[in-house]
């Protein structure tokens, strides 16, 4: 089965975020990884094609630095990678984000796209439903196992009280959650593996699109520290916390 | 005068409450006019109008309860190109994201994601870097989608709204939109109070050490009376409790009197999902846990010590 993995490089998410001059997100010049929460949609990749056989593509949009993402999902076991990277792609929303990778994707013609629930930094939680409808496919998010993808797909939806199980045909598109699996570590023959591993770089030109078609919708116009809350007293437990707990919750007139 | 468009996500009758806290911040900026989808979208049509759609669209056709996401953006797609809506507003549920999302691509429109407020359909507020700063978006476009979190608006009726119009949808829902199904629903019955209304919400963390050490918050919940009982994402990752429990930027997002959080280290995800409570006790052996700069009252201390003597102090109280 041909399986398309979308992984997103984002700054690291332990170093506190910066802002650029347009108030966006600080992407060049920091340190970054692959979002964590793209590494179980690459186990999920693998898994499936270590049952069932084919290929594992990774596809990203990003800075050129963004590369380092796609080398890390590689040196996991993914067999190749295309990196979409344009500057005219700079502050992109999730609907440019979405029909860009659409057209990078839809180059692989894939049974199945896996993306994360949501990324770590932007959290739009948007992208990959708005990806499934440029491609066209039918989209299952939220999928916490995979029963199976023979055929049809059958897999567990997250729901808020519980689950669903879902059946779909593919090709499809679906979002993992992080409770899906164990993402395995790249191991130092996966690392050095995935140095020769192909990894193309495209730019929006050769995907049949021009910067006018990229042109995000979304301004940041301010930005203002949101209201903190102001610390309230502090104790050592010394044996007493408990019964000064009680009478805060007496005050409170909860109890 | 503004357009704008409230999706009201329903089950068994009763409406997100989410739809009726936006209805009742954009009537006050334009027209507010609903959309209900679904087998129950007739029996909503009141509480809709109560706060604050002037005009409820409906339809009761069952592809949109069992199938994901492309029947109702289909439909809302083709109802948008008729009535020309300036806005189409979400609440972050499941369902209703991926709606939103396949909307996105098909109107085309942009869409504003974790959206807190609003000012008009061009220019909203979201927080960034997990709730520490608030920035102002603007929106452009003929048409817009925005979601909205969970509890950024209190919901009131409109003492002075009239019955709403009902109007029937007369879009149909093409087969070629019938394709994830579900096939099976497993929803486990939470007891108590729901944690999104409970007056107490206690949720446990990592520093609980153990899946069975959970037992001690039910058990202060008990005590308390009215509480209820949620978690982080690591101790549900971690599968000790379900995803039901988990409150943050993943999970749910509560608004309690009182927020006790019982070894929970405060990571920006999990605080945008209580902050907004009005008082937070916190439970921490680390007195360097960044969950103490937002507490009202903090104790440094073993939680597993704590938590029993607490069970006590409170019964004891409570006589
Ligand atoms: C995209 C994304 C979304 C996320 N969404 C959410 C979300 O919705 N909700 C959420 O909660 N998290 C979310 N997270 C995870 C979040 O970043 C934290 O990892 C998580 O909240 C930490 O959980 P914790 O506080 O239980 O664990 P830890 O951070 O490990 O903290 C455990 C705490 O327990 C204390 N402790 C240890 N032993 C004791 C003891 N005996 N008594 C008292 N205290 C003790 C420790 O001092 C520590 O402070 C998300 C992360 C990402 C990247
Ligand atoms: N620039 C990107 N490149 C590749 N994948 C992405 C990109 N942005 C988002 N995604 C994928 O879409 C998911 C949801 O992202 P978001 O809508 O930003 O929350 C992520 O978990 C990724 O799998």
């Amino acid at each position: 089965m041909n399986i398309v993995v979308c992984v997103k490089h984002i700054p690291d998410p332990n170093l506190p975020g910066e802002l650029d001059a347009d108030n966006r997100l600080k992407r060049e010049g920091v340190q970054g990884v692959l979002d964590p929460g793209d590494e179980f949609g690459v186990e999920a990749g693998l898994q499936l094609k270590e049952a069932q056989g084919g290929e594992v593509t990774l596809v990203s949009m990003g800075p050129a630095t963004a590369q380092e993402a796609v080398r890390r999902g590689l040196s996991m076991g993914a067999d190749k990678g295309v990196l979409v990277t344009d500057d005219s792609l700079k502050g992109a929303d999730a609907y440019v984000t979405a029909k860009v990778l659409a057209e990078a994707i839809k180059k692989e013609s894939p049974d199945l796209v896996i993306a994360g629930v949501e990324s770590t930094d932007g959290y739009s939680g948007t992208m990959a439903s708005t990806l499934a409808e440029f491609l066209g496919l039918p989209q299952v998010t939220f999928v916490k196992s995979i029963e199976s993808a023979e055929g049809t797909l059958k897999v567990d939806r997250q729901t808020a009280d519980g689950y669903h199980v879902v059946e779909c045909p593919l090709p499809a598109l679906i979002t993992v959650t992080a409770g899906i699996n164990e993402p395995r570590y790249a191991s130092f023959k996966g690392i050095m593996a995935a140095k020769k591993k192909p990894l193309e770089q495209v730019g929006l030109s050769e995907l049949g699109l021009s910067a006018d078609d990229v042109k995000s919708w979304q301004n940041v116009t301010t930005v203002a520290d949101a209201e903190a809350r102001k610390a309230g007293e502090v104790i050592e437990d010394d044996g007493t916390g408990a019964a000064k707990i009680a009478d805060f919750l007496k005050e409170a007139k909860v109890i | 005068m503004a357009k704008i468009w409230v999706y009201a996500e329903h089950q068994n009758g009763t409406v997100d409450p989410t739809a009726l806290e936006i209805l009742t911040k954009v009537r006050t900026l334009g027209d507010a006019e609903a959309i209900a989808l679904g087998q129950g979208a007739s029996q909503i049509t009141g509480v809709l109008g109560e706060h604050g759609a002037k005009t409820v669209y409906v339809s009761e056709d069952a592809a949109f309860d069992d199938f994901i996401a492309e029947p109702a953006a289909h439909v809302l797609a083709e109802l948008a190109k008729q009535q020309s809506p300036d806005l189409i507003c979400f609440g972050m549920t499941y369902d209703a994201r991926d709606i939103a999302g396949r909307l996105s691509a098909k109107l085309p429109a942009t869409l504003m994601s974790n959206a807190l407020d609003i000012e008009s359909p061009e220019l909203i507020k979201t927080a960034i870097f997990g709730g520490e700063r608030i920035v102002d978006v603007s929106l452009e476009g003929d048409q817009k989608i925005a979601i909205f979190r969970a509890k950024s608006f209190a919901p009131e009726p409109d003492t002075s709204a009239g019955e709403p119009t009902v109007q029937q949808i007369d879009i149909a829902v093409p087969d070629e939109t019938k394709r994830a199904k579900r096939v099976e629903r497993h929803e486990e019955e939470a007891s108590g109070p729901k944690l999104e209304e409970a007056p107490v919400v206690i949720s446990g963390g990592r520093g609980l050490q153990e899946p069975d050490n959970f037992k001690l918050l039910d058990d202060l919940a008990a005590a308390i009376g009215g509480a209820a009982v949620g978690a982080t994402r690591a101790v549900v990752d971690a599968g000790w409790v379900p995803y039901a429990y988990q409150v943050g930027q993943t999970g749910k997002t509560v608004k309690p009197s009182v927020y006790i959080a019982v070894g929970i280290s405060g990571a920006t995800q999990h605080v945008v999902g209580m902050k907004g409570s009005k008082k937070i006790i916190a439970i921490n052996k680390d007195e360097e846990a960044p969950i103490f700069q937002m507490a009202d009252l903090g104790i440094v201390g073993d939680a597993l010590k704590i938590v029993p003597q607490l069970i006590e102090e409170v019964k004891s109280r409570k006589g």
